[in-house]
């Protein structure tokens, strides 16, 4: 029905050229890096920023867990970046790519669960069976605990994408709505633009939230095995 | 006071009309000097509008207006033939005809 709804999902190539790869790098130059102790106003707010999220993140973590603060800013950085500039109208946002949210989320998620096999077996394993449990149920439990374990990287990964894809869906469909109504009827066209404006302010949060989501869980998963 | 500077050391804005074709042909169009080209102009406009003491807001408005105009651009073929279809269908876009003659 709506081939040119899904247009704005295509993975973007100009003559053959992938400019998906500079799309994805575009981020990176909004974040300056600087060496001095007092920097411009940019570099300042970003910087309080991190700091902030730094300690409310991983601030439960012990020593050996908070050896990952690099990776997991790094995360939520990209992730809540990525997500706003696709608000930009025409603008390309990768992660509606489950390729690519697949590719962020295994690896995290299969790092942290080697960590904890490699260096706490035993309470790794412990994770599979839940306390208390009555003894004729202990072989159901520990195929359930398995497969929510594994279960655990596809959810981040179909988590990210569904939630910013159905919010750009959204927004076209809201958009579109409002367009074809102003010739119908304007009041309703007014009452949809309002719509679309509280959509947008959500979409603004969502993006936002959805990164420090997907953060969150990769820290829990490794508070888990750390 | 008569040294003359040669031609590859002069500025674009110094180059005289009749000498551009030459002076385009002995620029750097190495790797390494192409890159060098973009750290040049990034560092102009980060130490213009951003590597200031009050910067505003507009140092990164002006990327995101920059960015939002490349997008525009790589995807005005498909814009361009949608709105094609939209006025096809008399004012509406092809997959919402249906819904506007329900409504009317």
């Amino acid at each position: 029905m709506n081939e040119n709804l899904f247009t704005s999902f295509i993975t973007p190539m100009m003559l053959g050229l992938p400019l998906v790869t500079l799309i994805i790098l575009f981020p990176s130059l909004l974040f300056p890096s600087s060496n001095r102790l007092i920097n411009n106003r940019l570099i300042s707010l970003q910087q309080w920023a991190l700091q902030l999220m730094s300690k409310q993140m991983m601030s439960i973590h012990s020593t050996k867990g908070q050896t990952w603060t690099l990776m997991l800013m790094s995360l939520i950085l990209f992730i809540g970046s990525t997500n706003l500039l696709g608000l930009l109208p025409h603008s390309f946002t990768p992660t509606t790519q489950l390729s690519m949210n697949l590719g962020m989320a295994i690896p995290l998620w299969a790092g942290a669960v080697i960590t904890g096999f490699r260096n706490k077996t035993k309470a790794s394993l412990a994770h599979f069976l839940p306390q208390g449990t009555p003894t004729p149920l202990i072989p159901m439990l520990v195929i359930i605990e398995t497969i929510s374990l594994f279960i655990q990287p596809m959810a981040l990964a179909v988590r990210l994408t569904a939630n910013i894809t159905a919010g750009h869906l959204l927004i076209h469909l809201i958009g579109g709505a409002t367009l074809a109504l102003t010739s119908i009827s304007p009041t309703t066209a007014l009452i949809t633009f309002i719509i679309l404006i509280l959509l947008t302010i959500l979409e603004f949060a969502v993006a936002m939230i959805q990164a420090y989501v997907f953060t969150l869980l990769v820290s829990l998963y490794l508070h888990d095995n750390t | 006071m008569a040294s003359v500077v040669p031609l590859k050391e002069k500025k674009l804005l110094e180059v005289k009309l009749g000498e551009l074709p030459s002076w385009i042909l002995m620029r750097d169009f190495t790797p390494s000097g192409i890159a060098g080209a973009f750290q040049r102009g990034y560092y102009r406009y980060y130490n213009k509008y951003v590597n200031v003491k009050k910067g505003s807001i507009a140092g990164l408005s002006m990327v995101l207006a920059a960015y939002v105009f490349l997008n525009y651009c790589r995807s005005y073929k498909e814009l361009s033939e949608s709105l094609l279809d939209c006025f096809a269908s008399g004012g509406v876009s092809p997959d919402r005809v249906g819904l506007v003659h329900r409504l009317i």
